[in-house]
């Protein structure tokens, strides 16, 4: 009785939700939601000038706004951006449902784009013409920010998954460059064997990284057609996955440190780490974070499932977009629009980001560009293949950022206990159908 | 204080009960190498953490990494670290060194003020509901301020007033400790009869609490200026939950903020600025400690021993 009561409550508080956005869109944007909004009428935006609010983390941007700036002098960014990854999410969210403080223009990254635009949290840019900005991006990201002929953010970045290895050990050991996991499998043994302090790579349980691997494997455990969501990690490549990680995990192989900690820099940088597979923007966290390994490290192409598979994944990656609730949507859309398709692109290229538009990515330049870091390698050519390969019919949840939060608690005691990732993994399953039942979904076995 | 202990010399033709125990004298206390080694401990885990502090501030982010954390790197950084921490992003971290200041100073300087009012007019005028304030008083001591944290969230909200800096002064100005403090310390401190003596005198009550009372109530101030500075300088979850505009964050969320970038793609991996801000942070708090100890010490001890 009292689970059906918190449930109709919960099922109520998302339908409130829902309603807020809805009610908030309609009272912001009047009849204009559906007029398009031409190239002359965002000039005209620009010439008359104004403030616009844009809440974003990438450290690239500060200068695209002030370029932006000097180009429209009369509009003021103002660039909020000391804050990442869940107290953003919290933020925006808080704001969105109090229908106050919300940003112009906010970063999403493409695993959480669907819980906002599922809750119309953002605006649908297709009415400033951003569906015909489609052929300008590779499919991984353009796919994360669109659904039918809505269009909820630009790609910003985009993470393509590489392979990158410490050169250093792996000559040390006389170990080769794995090309396919079972490979990879046989040089973590090799490995840990020569020197019991090193690890082939580090995992703790990391949601981002288990949807990517899966994503890579041909594995594509979530469905999404607006409410309707069908979850289900049993499929053939999410049984790879399990096998090969399942091996690692049961032989020690992987090292106990955590992504993203001061533990993890250290491993990378003293050759107890030995390789990363991740997006293509890694590169500018070796830089600053482990500024010591420069030139021990290299990047190569992800692993195959099967030998001469070129399948790969995205992994990371964020978009700019416009909240419902932006209260000067024509100059927020333009400066999105130049940071992420135009001008700005360029200027964030060069700075050190990972671009998700094709030009940049085909062009000589950008895959010319040899890396200090990497010994002078040329390895944007490894990401821009990498990117190519990327299959688009990838789904997040509508609701993954809630679905990560509890991957530890779930997945996570398959590297802690004698649970395996299997049942890891069902577990998750689990726990994701009741709580999209619970908000109100409808899940589809 | 003129008390001298002598041991009572045993008397020789007396059979000898028991060996007399070593009595207590003053200057030369007696010496156990369990405490000592206790204390001694004690001294290592609260000291060591601030070693490798200060130590690691020398170090540049790769230094970090590669060596003994409580050794110093070949490469001493720590003039340069200190210059990047105050340039780093325009400067924000100066900015947020003023917020922390102006935080205390109207937050932890306000509290004391009012706890200074407030407790002297407790201890020294009698009221009805006085036994009532002493309760709320007592609970309010109990209730952490972290437990108050979202409700005063959601007040501020309806107020309009998050995410400005009167959000994390006006929670700090209430200190219910420091009410507590000054009111039990007046109540010592000022002799009643003295306020009578000041007002036959024909003083009035606001001069005869500046003039009299007030020099009288200095050390207590001075103890619970201290105990609202740190707790103000170090407050984190109020201003966390506050704050949304990184201009006003006091140098707690700054520094988490800074931190946490290295958990961002394509962010600043900064550990050394982080650490050195951090060393920078609690600079300022050890010299008040260091210049208001004398006045303290005597404050604490206030009342302690009838005279």
């Amino acid at each position: 009785m009292r689970r059906t009561t918190s449930r109709v409550l919960r099922g109520v508080a998302l339908v409130s939700v829902l309603a807020v956005g809805a009610t908030a869109c309609g009272s912001s944007d009047g009849d204009s939601e559906q007029k398009a909004v031409s190239a002359g009428d965002l000039q005209a935006a620009l010439d008359k000038g104004g403030d616009i609010t844009v809440w974003a983390w990438e450290p690239t941007l500060k200068t695209v706004a002030a370029d932006f700036q000097k180009k429209y002098p009369k509009v003021k960014v103002n660039l909020v951006g000391e804050r990442s990854g869940d107290k953003h999410y919290t933020a925006l969210s808080n704001a969105i449902s109090a229908g106050k403080g919300v940003p112009d223009v906010a970063q999403v990254e493409y695993f959480a784009v669907g819980q906002y635009s599922l809750t119309k949290g953002l605006t649908d840019l297709s009415k400033f013409g951003a569906d015909k900005l489609a052929s300008k991006y590779t499919p991984g990201p353009w796919n994360a920010v669109s659904d039918d002929s809505k269009v909820w953010g630009l790609p910003m970045d985009s993470g393509p998954m590489a392979l990158f290895y410490n050169k250093q050990v792996f000559d040390k050991y006389k170990i080769a460059v794995p090309t396919t996991w079972d490979e990879y499998l046989d040089a973590a043994r090799k490995l840990h064997k020569a020197d019991p302090k090193a690890y082939i790579a580090n995992d703790t349980g990391d949601a981002g990284f288990t949807t990517s691997m899966l994503w890579q494997a041909g594995s594509r455990p979530y469905k999404v057609d607006g409410t309707k969501v069908g979850i289900n990690f049993d499929d053939a490549g999410a049984k790879k996955f399990e096998t090969v990680w399942q091996t690692l995990i049961n032989e020690k192989l992987l090292a106990p440190v955590t992504g993203w900690t001061d533990d993890w820099y250290k491993g990378l940088g003293d050759g107890t780490i030995a390789t990363l597979a991740t997006g293509a923007w890694m590169p500018a966290n070796f830089v600053t974070g482990v500024p010591g390994a420069k030139g021990q490290w290299r990047a190569a192409a992800m692993p195959a499932w099967t030998k001469g598979d070129k399948a790969s994944a995205e992994n990371g990656g964020s978009s700019l977009t416009v909240p419902s609730l932006a209260k000067n949507k024509e100059l927020a859309y333009a400066f999105v629009e130049y940071a992420n398709s135009g001008a700005g692109v360029a200027t964030r290229v060069s700075e050190g980001a990972f671009p998700a538009t094709k030009a940049e990515l085909e062009s000589p330049a950008f895959q010319a560009k040899k890396f200090d870091y990497f010994g002078g390698q040329e390895a944007n050519k490894i990401f821009a293949e990498s990117a190519a390969n990327v299959a688009s019919d990838w789904k997040y949840l509508p609701f993954q950022p809630y679905a990560n939060s509890i991957f530890n608690d779930t997945v996570g005691k398959a590297y802690v206990s004698s649970t395996t990732l299997a049942q890891g993994l069902k577990a998750w399953q689990d726990a994701s159908v009741k709580y999209g039942n619970e908000q109100g979904f409808t899940i589809e076995k | 204080m003129t008390t001298s202990v002598t041991t009572p010399a045993p008397a020789k033709s007396a059979p000898k009960l028991r060996t007399p125990r070593k009595a207590y004298v003053p200057g030369k206390p007696r010496r156990s190498k369990l405490l000592t080694g206790l204390m001694a401990l004690m001294v290592l885990y609260t000291v060591v953490p601030l070693i490798w502090l200060i130590i690691s501030a020398t170090k540049t982010q790769d230094g970090l990494a590669d060596s003994n954390g409580l050794w110093f790197a070949k490469h001493f950084a720590l003039w340069s670290n200190i210059s990047d921490t105050f340039t780093y992003h325009d400067g924000i971290f100066g900015r947020w060194l003023l917020n922390t200041l102006l935080y205390v100073v109207l937050g932890a300087g306000g509290a004391t003020l009012l706890a200074v009012l407030g407790g002297y007019a407790l201890a020294k005028f009698d009221f009805p509901g006085k036994k009532g304030i002493f309760a709320v008083v007592i609970g309010a001591v109990a209730v952490p301020g972290t437990a108050l944290a979202v409700p005063t969230f959601l007040m501020f909200s309806k107020m309009g007033l998050t995410d400005t800096p009167w959000a994390v002064i006006i929670p700090s100005l209430v200190s219910p400790f420091g009410l507590y403090l000054m009111w039990v310390f007046a109540a010592e401190a000022i002799p009643t009869e003295l306020l009578e003596a000041a007002r036959m005198d024909g003083a009035g009550e606001v001069r005869t609490f500046f003039q009299v009372a007030l020099p009288l109530l200095a050390p207590g101030i001075v103890t619970v200026l201290l105990f609202t500075t740190v707790a103000t300088w170090n407050n984190y979850f109020l201003p966390l939950i506050m704050l949304k505009d990184p201009d006003w964050y006091p140098l707690t969320l700054g520094l988490s903020s800074w931190s946490a970038q290295a958990q961002t793609i394509g962010g600043d991996v900064i550990f050394n600025l982080v650490i050195t801000g951090s060393l920078l942070t609690i600079l300022p708090l050890i010299a008040v400690f260091l210049l208001l100890q004398k006045y303290w010490q005597s404050g604490l001890s206030a009342g302690s021993v009838k005279e």
